[in-house]
Parts: C-alpha cells; sequence; structure tokens
C-alpha cells in the first residue's frame, strides 16, 4: 500500500457520493492504476450522478458517459476511433453499475466481447439499482429485499438467484476476466494493470458495499466487503486465457457473518440463511474444482 | 463520370472516398447492401475501420464514441433500426457530436413492412438532428460529403434520407463523385474538442434544472442556424461538382407562375416533375415545392406559396392529427401572413404506389378544391 497517497488522484475528491460509498473508493483504486493515458466511458448510474453534474467533474482524465445501456458499444467506438487515427497507447475503460452490466446492457456488453475490442469494462456491483432508490437487478442476491422485490406476507425477497455474471462473461473466451471488491485494493489495482496489459476484452466483477441499498453502516462498508470475500459468498479469482486461478482461499467465516447487520436481508430465517450457506458451499466447491481441473490441463499442456 | 450502379453502392463508394475513420452498422432491409459494400471495402483496405455490431442500437452508440474521440464517423440503417436507436439520436445531438447517417426511409411496424415511406425518419424530426431528403441517387451521392461538412461545422449530426428500393435498390446512370472532388471539398474533421488525454474534458454530463433548458434552447437554435450552413454548402458543393439542388434547403420547379402546387419530399418528387411537365404541355400551372432539409424546417419556403392552391403530399402521418409536413406548413404560411389554400394527402405508406398519374389527379382535385385526405386504399 506503500505509495497510495502520493500520486496525483486522477479521480477527484469533492463528488457526491453517499458517506461510505464503495463505489467512489473503488474508483479511486481503479483510476491509479489506470493512470493518465486512458479514456474512461460511464454508464448512467450513481457513479455518472455522482461525478459529473454540470458544470462540475470529479474526473482528471478524458470521460464520457453517453445512456444507461451502451457503455460497451460506446467504448467500442472510441477505441476504434483511437487506433483508426492512429492512437495505439490509450487505454479504454467502462466503469458501469450491475444495472448497465448484467440487465439492460447485457447484449451490448456480449457483442463488444464477442467482437474483441481492446477494452477494460468494469462492472461494479452493489447488487441492485442504486440509483433510482435500490430496485432488483439480475445481480441482486436471493432473498434480498429491495423496493422491487418487496418483504410481504407471501413473498419475501427476491424469487431469484444472482446471475453468475463472472461465469457468463468467461464463456466469451476473452483473453482475462476477474473479480474482486472495492475493498482489496491491492487485488483490485493488481487486476486492473494486468487486465491493461492485455489486449482485447477484459473484464472485472467488482463487488461494492451500499449503504442505502444494502441499509449498511457507513463505517463498515469496507468489513462488509472484506466478510463477503472470507465467507466465501465473493470470491476473488481470475480466469486468464481460459483458466482459473482463486486469488485467496480464505478460512471459511459462516455467511452469517457477512449477512448480519444488512437490512435487506434482516427478514431473513434461520432456514433462508442454511439454504443460502448451502448456497454459498455448493458454488465455492465448483470454483475449487474447476481451479483444480484447470492447474491440472494447463500442466498437461505444458502452458 | 457518370456510370450504371445501384443506388447503395453508389453511397458506399462516396462514403468511403469521405474518408470516414469509423463505420458500423447493423443490416437491415433495404439500407443492407450499404453495410455490406462498405464491409467489403473494408476487406481490401480501401477504409480505416468497420464493425458489424450486434445491433442498431450498438451502431449508433459506437459512432457516438468515435465522433467524442474525434473521428469521423458514419452508419446506415432505416426503419426498425431508426427506431432502435431512437434513445441515442437524441443523446447524440444532445451531445453535440457530429456523425453522418444514410437513412433508406422505410415503413414501421406493425404491420411489418419492408417497402417506403417516411414514418421512420418524420418520427424522429424532433430529435436535434438536420434531415435532408433526397430525390434522386444523384441527389444522394452529392449531399453525403455535404452532410459530413455541415455536420463538422456545426456539431450536428445529419441524416440523409433516401427512399427504400425506389433509390436503394435502382440501378441507373449517376455521377459518383471521386475521391479528388471531395477531398478538395471536405477537409478532415478538426475537433472542437474531443476524448484526448493530453486535454482531459468530461463529455455527456448531466444537467440540473437550472441548466438543462439552456442546453436544449441552444441546440434548437444551432439547428435553426445550421440552415445557412445548408445553404452555404449547396452553393460550394455546386462549384465543386456542377450541380445544385434548389438552395440546399427546398427546390423550387415552376413555382413562379404556377396555380397549384404538388409539395412533398424524396423520390416521389422526380414523378411530380414529369406530372408537372405533362400537365404544363396540356395548358395546366402546376408547379413544386419539393422540401429537402425538413430540419431546420425552412418556413421561409412557404412565400412562394402566395395566391397559390397546393397539395402537401406525405409518406408520413401523426397518428391522431395533421399531418406533420402540412401542419407545419400551415402554421409558417399563417406566421408569415401568406394567403394559400394548402390541401394534406397521406398516401405511399408501407411501399405502396404513387405514379404520374396519381399526382396529376391530386393536382387536378386540388384545382377543384375538392381533395381526398388519404391517396389510395
Amino acid at each position: 500500500m506503500s505509495g497510495v497517497f502520493e500520486n496525483k488522484e486522477l479521480f477527484k475528491s469533492g463528488h457526491t457520493a453517499c458517506a461510505g460509498c464503495a463505489v467512489a473508493t473503488g474508483f479511486r483504486h481503479i483510476m491509479r492504476a489506470v493512470g493518465k493515458d486512458c479514456v474512461i466511458v460511464n454508464a448512467t448510474g450513481c457513479s455518472e450522478i455522482f461525478t459529473s453534474a454540470y458544470p462540475k467533474s470529479a474526473w482528471e482524465v478524458p470521460y464520457v458517459h453517453c445512456v444507461f445501456e451502451n457503455a460497451a458499444p460506446v467504448a467500442a467506438g472510441v477505441v476504434e476511433a483511437l487506433r483508426a487515427m492512429g492512437n495505439d497507447h490509450t487505454k479504454v475503460v467502462v466503469l458501469a453499475g450491475d444495472g448497465a452490466s448484467y440487465d439492460i446492457g447485457f447484449g451490448h456488453l456480449s457483442g463488444m466481447l464477442e467482437r474483441g475490442h481492446d477494452v477494460l469494462y468494469i462492472s461494479y456491483d452493489n447488487e441492485a439499482y442504486m440509483n433510482t432508490g435500490v430496485q432488483r437487478s439480475g445481480a441482486t442476491p436471493w432473498k434480498a429485499y429491495t423496493t422491487t422485490s418487496q418483504v410481504g406476507s407471501k413473498i419475501r425477497g427476491k424469487l431469484q438467484n444472482k446471475k453468475p455474471m463472472t461465469e457468463i462473461v468467461a464463456a466469451h473466451g476473452i483473453p482475462y476476466v476477474a473479480s474482486s471488491t472495492s475493498a482489496h485494493y491491492t487485488d483490485l489495482e493488481m487486476k486492473v494493470k494486468k487486465a491493461l496489459s492485455i489486449r482485447g476484452p477484459k473484464f472485472l466483477n467488482v463487488l461494492c458495499t451500499c449503504v442505502p441499498g444494502w441499509g449498511t453502516d457507513p463505517s463498515l462498508s469496507i468489513q462488509y466487503l472484506k466478510d463477503a470475500v472470507d465467507t466465501h459468498v465473493w470470491p476473488l479469482l481470475e480466469i486468464e486465457n481460459g483458466y482459473l486461478k482463486m486469488n485467496m482461499k480464505p478460512e471459511k467465516k459462516p455467511v452469517e457473518t457477512y449477512l448480519k447487520g444488512q437490512k435487506r436481508f434482516k427478514h431473513l430465517t434461520p432456514e433462508d440463511v442454511s439454504e443460502i450457506q448451502k448456497m454459498v458451499d455448493e458454488r465455492w466447491e465448483g470454483w475449487v474444482w474447476r481451479e483444480k481441473v484447470d492447474t491440472e490441463r494447463k500442466k498437461e499442456l505444458g502452458e | 463520370m457518370k456510370k450504371t450502379i445501384e443506388g447503395s453502392f453508389a453511397v458506399a463508394e462516396v462514403v468511403r472516398d469521405c474518408s470516414p475513420d469509423v463505420v458500423a452498422c447493423f443490416p437491415i432491409t433495404p439500407s443492407t447492401h450499404i453495410a455490406e459494400e462498405l464491409d467489403k471495402m473494408y476487406a481490401n483496405g480501401e477504409i480505416k475501420s468497420y464493425t458489424a455490431v450486434e445491433s442498431e442500437f450498438s451502431a449508433i452508440s459506437m459512432i457516438v464514441g468515435a465522433s467524442a474521440a474525434g473521428a469521423r464517423a458514419f452508419t446506415t440503417t432505416d426503419s426498425q433500426g431508426l427506431a432502435l436507436m431512437h434513445e441515442v439520436i437524441f443523446a447524440a445531438s444532445g451531445m453535440r457530436l457530429p456523425m453522418v447517417i444514410v437513412n433508406a426511409n422505410r415503413s414501421l411496424s406493425a404491420p411489418l413492412s419492408i417497402w417506403n415511406d417516411h414514418q421512420d425518419s418524420v418520427s424522429e424530426r424532433d430529435s436535434g438532428w438536420i434531415q435532408l431528403y433526397c430525390k434522386n441517387n444523384q441527389e444522394v451521392v452529392d449531399t453525403v460529403p455535404q452532410a459530413f461538412k455541415i455536420s463538422e461545422d456545426t456539431n450536428i449530426p445529419v441524416m440523409v434520407c433516401m427512399d427504400g428500393f425506389y433509390l436503394t435498390h435502382l440501378v441507373e446512370q449517376i455521377d459518383v463523385p471521386q475521391r479528388d472532388m471531395i477531398s478538395g471539398y471536405l477537409p478532415p474533421r478538426k475537433a472542437l474538442y474531443k476524448l484526448d488525454p493530453e486535454n482531459p474534458i468530461t463529455m455527456g454530463m448531466y444537467a440540473l434544472p437550472a441548466t438543462y433548458q439552456g442546453f436544449r434552447i441552444d441546440l434548437h437554435e444551432d439547428v435553426i442556424a445550421s440552415a445557412k450552413n445548408i445553404k452555404e454548402e449547396m452553393e460550394a458543393w455546386a462549384k465543386v461538382s456542377g450541380r445544385s439542388y434548389g438552395n440546399g434547403l427546398w427546390e423550387e420547379i415552376g413555382l413562379s407562375d404556377a396555380e397549384v402546387v404538388f409539395i412533398g419530399m424524396g423520390s416521389v418528387m422526380e414523378n411530380a416533375e414529369l406530372a408537372i411537365e405533362k400537365m404544363r404541355k396540356d395548358g395546366k400551372k402546376a408547379g413544386i415545392l419539393r422540401i429537402r432539409c425538413y430540419r431546420p424546417f425552412p418556413s421561409e419556403a412557404v412565400k412562394a406559396l402566395a395566391g397559390k392552391k397546393a397539395v402537401v403530399f406525405e409518406k408520413a402521418l401523426s397518428m391522431g392529427a395533421d399531418a406533420p409536413l402540412y401542419s407545419e406548413l400551415c402554421t409558417c404560411a399563417k406566421e408569415a401572413g401568406v394567403d394559400c389554400e394548402l390541401s394534406s394527402i397521406i398516401g405511399g405508406l408501407g411501399g405502396k404506389d404513387v405514379t404520374v398519374a396519381d399526382i396529376e389527379a391530386m393536382l387536378s382535385e386540388a384545382e377543384a378544391g375538392v381533395v381526398k385526405k388519404v391517396w389510395g386504399d
């Protein structure tokens, strides 16, 4: 972490994010890793609103926002233009929320990945449409309360599971896919740097606490992300050229550690919690198994 | 030099010779041949880039990104494709990004129809784009270089409208402007502002109530002011090519002494020219007012209509209200104090044929003061 506060910040303070917003924290570290020679393409969402209200901007780098669902093709246009005009070096980075990435812009993201544009797409995932006041998204976890996955006498929270976005993106066969969180700074910065050293489409799925959306204490935003990793709810991993590597295998804490204190989960029954524990364990075992298979295969192929 | 060529291929040739940096398209009938031909040119190294995207929504989004980065950007589409672009069409003009779309005019669903009318682009009239409607393929290839010039000078996107099938698929002799002629007329784009790490700016910001209206009114006023550029570019292009189309905003044929006038847009106006010629031979004083530039609306065009009867023929409609071109001309005539008798006729929807005889009949009805509001079944 040395040197963190020595360099000039490219993502400036003075923006209007909520206290404890992990998106803003994440952006600061992402921008440290990205550096000056970049174009940022932002989707409509919290971060666009809290960083770019005319005439103020939190961006010390070129930044463009168009609409909610088109950050991926706008970025594709930026990079094709730069390359066509002879600029071979400037990095194009998308910053888009889970609503833009998992849902409304999903097809356009898939198209950009399939075509192989030289873009790093970072999905900052706070697990609901927070900008419009906490509505469920494809990234909202099972049973979580949002204003459109209400807790009533018959239905108690979101009926569906979270979309497995990291795996879906990886299935496109792009060179680099990784997950991180806003709290794991060194992991996040390492992954951004690594991604940007690779030509072609890259995807980073970054979990971010949302204080009003999750119903958490602003002082605990970092702690919740650490707990998400330590409970195996959100594994830190990389899929490079198709091979999975798990960056951290922490000794598992019970899932309650992560769920407790989050208002969106306060209605959960002990049965719900054990069901979530089961789901988390199964997914974790799946990742561990895949890493083992991939490592053996890599060895066999001598890669 | 004249050559026999399909309209779509001629568009691709002229776009290539305008040296675009980024072209992104999604195929849709009847604009598909333009996209295919541009991709072939890319495969042969004749254009810098071509991206076959997964939807029209991504096509317009890509050229928004490209234009923001300072590139000359182009796409082509029509109908459902243009409708799918709708959200970004408004954002592109609001962000003041120059770009050109060739829209191969086609009807909108439902019912599904792939044939020509103007409902697609007329539905985008309020988007802050300049819209130029061409009567034939010669005009289309002469308009595309002007469109890039106007767009890049004004920072307002331009839509060049050519009738689907009637023009896109028509094979005829035209003089396709060559690269040396175009390069003498159209300099490389010099972006007023762009995404540049050396000089970082924030584009596509959001505006609070104190500032939003100002941005929109600025755009509105600049679209109105772009009429001057459109006229000037027509003059400048006439100097290099020897061809011009009215004053760039509208075209008058036999209007000064005409008693009945046919008003409209697009390729039907060539049929109108034949109808007028025939009627003139028969001793009837008929004339034409062709609206070439629909946005900005050329309100001064109505002045030439004083004391005349006119049919406003449209391949578009505004459901539940008067037809768009007709109602705008009525407003302009009233505001300018021009006394004329305008009649509205809607027709040619979904590719319904509008013949020379039809136009003669419409004008005869207008002369007699009894006009059908809808032409054909």
